[in-house]
This record gives structure tokens, sequence and C-alpha cells, in this order.
């Protein structure tokens, strides 16, 4: 079983931590994910810079953009990351823009993400059609979980389609919005929540966008299996340093 | 074989829908309705009342002599530039506006490079009386500032794009974030043949009055519906789309698409993306993009804004690829150099996008009784200041 499964399967609410790779400094990588276990975060998922990360709001775009300018790439990335099994337990997850994937070649990308111990691919950009025709065989080659999205706006129909597709856990976007863009959930956010709880899908939902504090941390866990920090996380340590990872987790739970 | 669309979007290996799923229902709306909608008897009523009423279609196909008997050929302009706003790019946001209204959306969003498709939205919006915001470079809202006052006059709102680049390709990623953050009342209104399925083959079927057109009035002047080469410039390719439409599969018609050399090919300041792109996303669409070995898109560079873009429509890569089309590169001073030379042999003062196609005659030789179709996609006012400086007129 990957390691997300087993987590998944775990008694508890899963925090899960987003950062870029390659920032803020272009050697944090390890410090960081090191941190975040200590920490007890559940889950990770290593931003691959892109140059137009669309789905994203201004502080991932400009961590993407100062990691980029670090020097980092998909192949600098995998060389950081080689021996992260030797210390780094937790389930991880690459999440990124598919171009980089694809000029890596998909095939080697998978191949080489199972060989470090990567457990789990999200590309936003993948939509499930081109997955299940083009990609699907690949990624289950290399034993990796690839999680979908899914968003208010996503009809039932589709998050069924969604979940038959999934292997681990769907992530559920928190609120029509690019990341960092939210500034507190309310009604809308609870109703969606419940609406996608009574649905009564095989894979547990890890809610994501919009996470930042106790509050929407327990908020997006009280029908959901985890939650997501992404921007908030980002924000921390680009005003407190990249050593100021437990300082950020205490503040969640 | 056929050189149009399939119905997932593909031309060849290039085109679908490569988009986050915030974005999917809205462009599952657009898909699932486009061609329906477009094929209403009301709908396609209300399209050609407006493109003739309002844009003054039909535009002429003129019969180019001086130019061509410089070039010893014959040589047809289709004259694009005649349109309102002056460029062919108010045929596309004719169209999108009523789709919007047909879809029951009441605010517009657009990118923009030169301002010439930020000009035309934000006209059809004043027209219909819609919301519209429209997303620049920064640096180009520098560099284009009469077009940036043409759109706040037409009431729109021009929003700078501050990240990355700060020209075309980030105002694309700035709209498309606002779509994301506004999934439900809101249509984006896409510049060219580029973005995810269906935006392409809409685009494009919008334009292909160009050569709907150019069929009709070439058979008038020259006994044939068919001439021997169809000429347009390639930003997006939106104007090359609307002429080559008709005759992507008459194989007896050249297809010549012209890109921007920017200083040339190799000089590193570029936005020739035949010659330069590889396969790869970009805005939702597998088409040939600029991008470095590690899959990031790089910063083109033309004179022109309306060309500096690092990908193509996936119909021009398919092209491309497949042989159908003829690519052709021209730099900045050639370009400069053809725009010159037809305002002052035909008193017509074209775009600096278009003077890229009029540039080729130097070097691309034809037959005496060969007939060549060139998009005129667009008039020289926006760029005067750009000419003036150029020739310290
Ligand atoms: C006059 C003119 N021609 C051509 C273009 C390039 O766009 P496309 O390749 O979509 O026709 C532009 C874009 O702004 C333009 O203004």
């Amino acid at each position: 079983m990957n390691r997300i499964q087993q987590k998944l399967q775990e008694d508890k609410k899963l925090l899960s931590l987003y950062f870029t790779a390659g920032y803020p400094a272009i050697n944090d990588t390890l410090s960081i994910l090191t941190q975040l276990q200590d920490n007890g975060v559940d889950m990770v998922e290593i931003g691959l810079p892109f140059s137009d990360p669309l789905a994203d709001g201004p502080t991932i775009q400009a961590s993407s953009t100062a990691a980029l300018n670090n020097g980092m790439t998909t192949t600098l990335l995998f060389e950081q990351l080689k021996d992260v099994r030797k210390t780094i337990h937790i389930p991880l997850i690459l999440m990124g823009y598919f171009n980089p994937m694809l000029q890596y070649g998909v095939e080697q990308f998978c191949a080489k993400c199972q060989e470090i111990g990567i457990d789990g691919i999200i590309m936003p950009d993948l939509p499930l059609a081109e997955y299940e025709t083009d990609y699907k065989a690949i990624f289950e080659k290399y034993g990796l979980i690839n999680v979908f999205l899914i968003t208010p706006q996503t009809s039932d129909d589709r998050i069924r389609q969604i979940d038959a597709a999934s292997d681990g856990f769907i992530y559920m976007v928190s609120s029509a919005s690019t990341t960092g863009n939210i500034s507190g959930f309310g009604n809308t956010q609870s109703d969606y929540f419940k609406r996608i709880a009574r649905m009564n899908l095989k894979n547990p939902q890890v809610v994501g966008f919009g996470i930042k504090d106790a509050q929407t941390f327990a908020a997006a866990t009280e029908y959901q299996k985890g939650a997501i920090i992404g921007s908030a996380f980002i924000k921390h340590i680009t005003e407190n340093g990249a050593e100021s990872v437990a300082e950020f987790i205490k503040k969640i739970r | 074989m056929t050189y149009q669309a399939d119905d997932r979007g593909y031309y060849g290996d290039f085109g679908g829908a490569f988009i986050p799923e915030m974005l999917y229902p809205n462009v599952e709306e657009l898909r699932s309705q486009y061609v329906q909608i477009m094929q209403e008897p009301s709908f396609q009523e209300e399209f050609k009342q407006l493109l003739k009423d309002y844009v003054g279609r039909p535009t002429p196909l003129y019969y180019a002599e001086r130019f061509s008997k410089k070039y010893g050929t014959k040589i047809y302009l289709k004259r694009e530039d005649l349109c309102h706003t002056g460029a062919h790019k108010v045929n596309n946001t004719i169209g999108q506006i009523l789709m919007a209204k047909r879809l029951g959306k009441n605010r517009i969003i657009a990118e923009t490079g030169a301002g010439q498709h930020g000009v035309a939205t934000a006209t059809v919006c004043a027209l219909m009386g819609l919301e519209c915001i429209v997303y620049m470079g920064a640096i180009d809202i520098e560099r284009q500032a009469p077009n940036v006052a043409r759109m706040k006059m037409l009431g729109a709102t021009v929003r700078p794009a501050m990240s990355g680049s700060r020209t075309l390709k980030d105002a694309t990623n700035e709209a498309i974030r606002d779509w994301i953050n506004n999934p439900v009342d809101t249509h984006y209104i896409i510049g060219s043949v580029v973005g995810p399925h269906p935006y392409p083959d809409m685009v494009a079927r919008f334009q292909s009055v160009i050569s709907e057109e150019t069929k009709k009035q070439l058979l008038e002047k020259e006994g044939r519906e068919n001439p021997d080469y169809v000429v347009a410039c390639v930003g997006g390719g939106s104007n090359a789309a609307g002429l080559y439409y008709h005759y992507l599969d008459e194989p007896e018609v050249g297809i010549i698409a012209v890109e921007a050399a920017g200083k040339g090919i190799d000089s590193g300041e570029s936005a020739a993306t035949s010659a330069l792109g590889r396969e790869g996303i970009i805005h939702g669409s597998k088409t040939l993009l600029m991008q470095t070995d590690d899959g990031q898109i790089t910063e083109p560079y033309s004179i022109s804004a309306g060309l500096d873009y690092p990908g193509v429509g996936p119909m021009h890569a398919h092209l491309f690829r497949s042989g159908r089309g003829e690519f052709i590169s021209v730099t900045d001073q050639d370009a400069m150099t053809a725009g010159l030379e037809l305002s002052k042999l035909e008193g017509i003062i074209p775009a600096i996008e278009t003077s890229h196609a009029l540039a080729i005659f130097e070097t691309r030789k034809f037959k005496e009784d060969d007939v060549v179709v060139i998009n005129l996609s667009g008039r020289g006012d926006k760029d005067l200041n750009t000419f003036i400086e150029y020739f310290d007129l």
C-alpha cells in the first residue's frame, strides 16, 4: 500500500502543507521537509515551480518566480530529493503544472518519482479525460497516486467520475478561486463541505485553498479528512524565514 | 483528411483543453453549446446584421496594382483594416458577445497585447451595455497608450498585469485567474485562436467570414474562388485562421504563415514560434511554444505587440507540423520597411503586425500570374509612435 493510502487510514484529521521548492533559498527543500515532519505534519505537497501558474494567486506566483530565479528546475529538485527517504517518512506529493512534466518526459518523470519515493502527483492542469486516455497507465506503472481537484461548481456527476478515477484522496478546493484569495469560510463553504460529505464518496477528501489558522483548519476538517495549507505557510516563511516552520504549525494545531 | 478541429478540439496532435478543474464548468458550458448556439438562425441573423451595419462588412478585396507591379505577381489585400476599430479582431468580439448574452453572462473579461483586441472587446461591451475588464501587460500599457485611452473612453476598466514579463502572456494568465475567481457571471472573450477547446475553433469560425467573403470577391474579380496563396501574419493566429478557413481543405491553395523574427531567429529576441518552439502546454492548449528545456515558458520579443506571444494556436501548430502551411519569419526591420513601402505605394498605412506579412515578397518569389491574397489585418494608426521613432519621421 502506498504511503498516502496508509496515512488516510489513520484515525485522525490530516494536516498537509504545501511549499514551493527552491524558495526562499534554493537549498531549503530538505530543511523545510524535515521541520514539517518533526512538527507532526501528516503529508507534504512539494511545489515544482512554473513560469505561468494560472491557478495560483500572488503569493504562490511570487514564490514560484523567486524559486525559478534561484535556479530551481525539475532535474535539480529530483537531485535534492534523491536521499529524502533516508530521513523523511511521511507521504510526499509533487504538485505543479503539466508542461514541465511533459518536457521532462511523463514516463521518465514518473520513474524518477518512484525511485525517490514520491507517493503522488497533483497536476491541476492535467484534466481527467486526458489523464485517463494518455497517462493513467504510466502513473500506475510507477505506483503513483494522481490526485484530482473538485470545486463548489463541480457537478455531482463529475464528482462521481472523479471519485471513480481516484485511488487516494480528492482535493476539495474550498471556493471558486485561485490560491490565497479567500479571506475566510462562510455558509457557502460549510454547505459545500456538508454536501460532499453526504455523497459518501469512496475516496476521503482533503480541503485546500483558504486554510490559514486553527479556526479555518477546524472548519475544513469538520466533515472532511484533512486540510492543506499553502499560501498562508509561504507567507509565514517569507516573513519569518525558512527556519520558522514550528512556529507556524503550532498555530494550526 | 481535414485540417479543421475534431470534436475534442484537436488539430492533429495539437489542441485539447488542459485546464484546471476550477475552469471546467465554464469551459464545458461553452463547449457543449457553442456550435448549437452559433447555428441558430436568430444568432446568425444578429451576427450578420452587426457585421454589416456596425463593423462595415464585407470588407473590400483590393487589387494592389502598384505593390503587385513592384513584386511581379498579382497581390490582393483583404481590407480588414477597414473594419470598425481598425482590425479583424472585432469579427470575433461581435460573435463572442452574442455568445455571452445567450449564455446569460453579464461580465466580460479579455486580455490584450497591442490593445486591438481590448478595444474591440470594450467596443462590443459598450454596444451591449455589459461590464468590461481588460487585462493588459504593464509594459504594453506603456507602448500602446492610445489604445488604453480608447478602452477607457469606451467604459472598460484596464487592469495592468504585473506578473512575469508583463506582456500578452501574463495578461492572458491574469484573465484566466479572473475567470477562475468569477465562474458564474463572467464570459472570457479570448482574442485569438488560442486557449482551451472550444476557443480555437470558435474564434476561427467567427473569423472565417474573412475567407467566406474572399471566395465570393475573388470569383468576381478573377473568375475563380481559389487564389494560389493566402498569406497572413500569425501572433496567436486569428486573422490567419480567418483567411485560411475555407481554404484549409483545398490543396491547390498554398497557405503561408508569417511569424515575427524580432531581431532575428538566433538573436534570442524573437517570437518565431514555429522555428523556436517545441510541443507543450500554454494557456490550456497543447501546441508549439517557446520554452526552456525545463518547460518554463520563455519571453518572446517582437517590435509588434500583437505578435509578441510565445505560442501559436493549435491549428497553426498542425499546419506547420503536417507541412500544409509554409512558415516564414520576418524581422522587425524588414516588417517596418514593408509597412512604409505599402504606405507609399498604395496609400494604406498597415499595422506593424500586418507589415510582417507584406515583407515576404523580398525573399519569397511568386510567379507572374500567381494570385496571392494577403490579410491586411489592421491599420497602422495605433503604431504611429513606433513608426515615428523608427524612421525618425
Ligand atoms: C492588426 C493585427 N494583426 C494581427 C494581430 C495578431 O493576432 P492574430 O494572430 O490572432 O491575428 C493583431 C493582434 O493584436 C493585430 O492587432
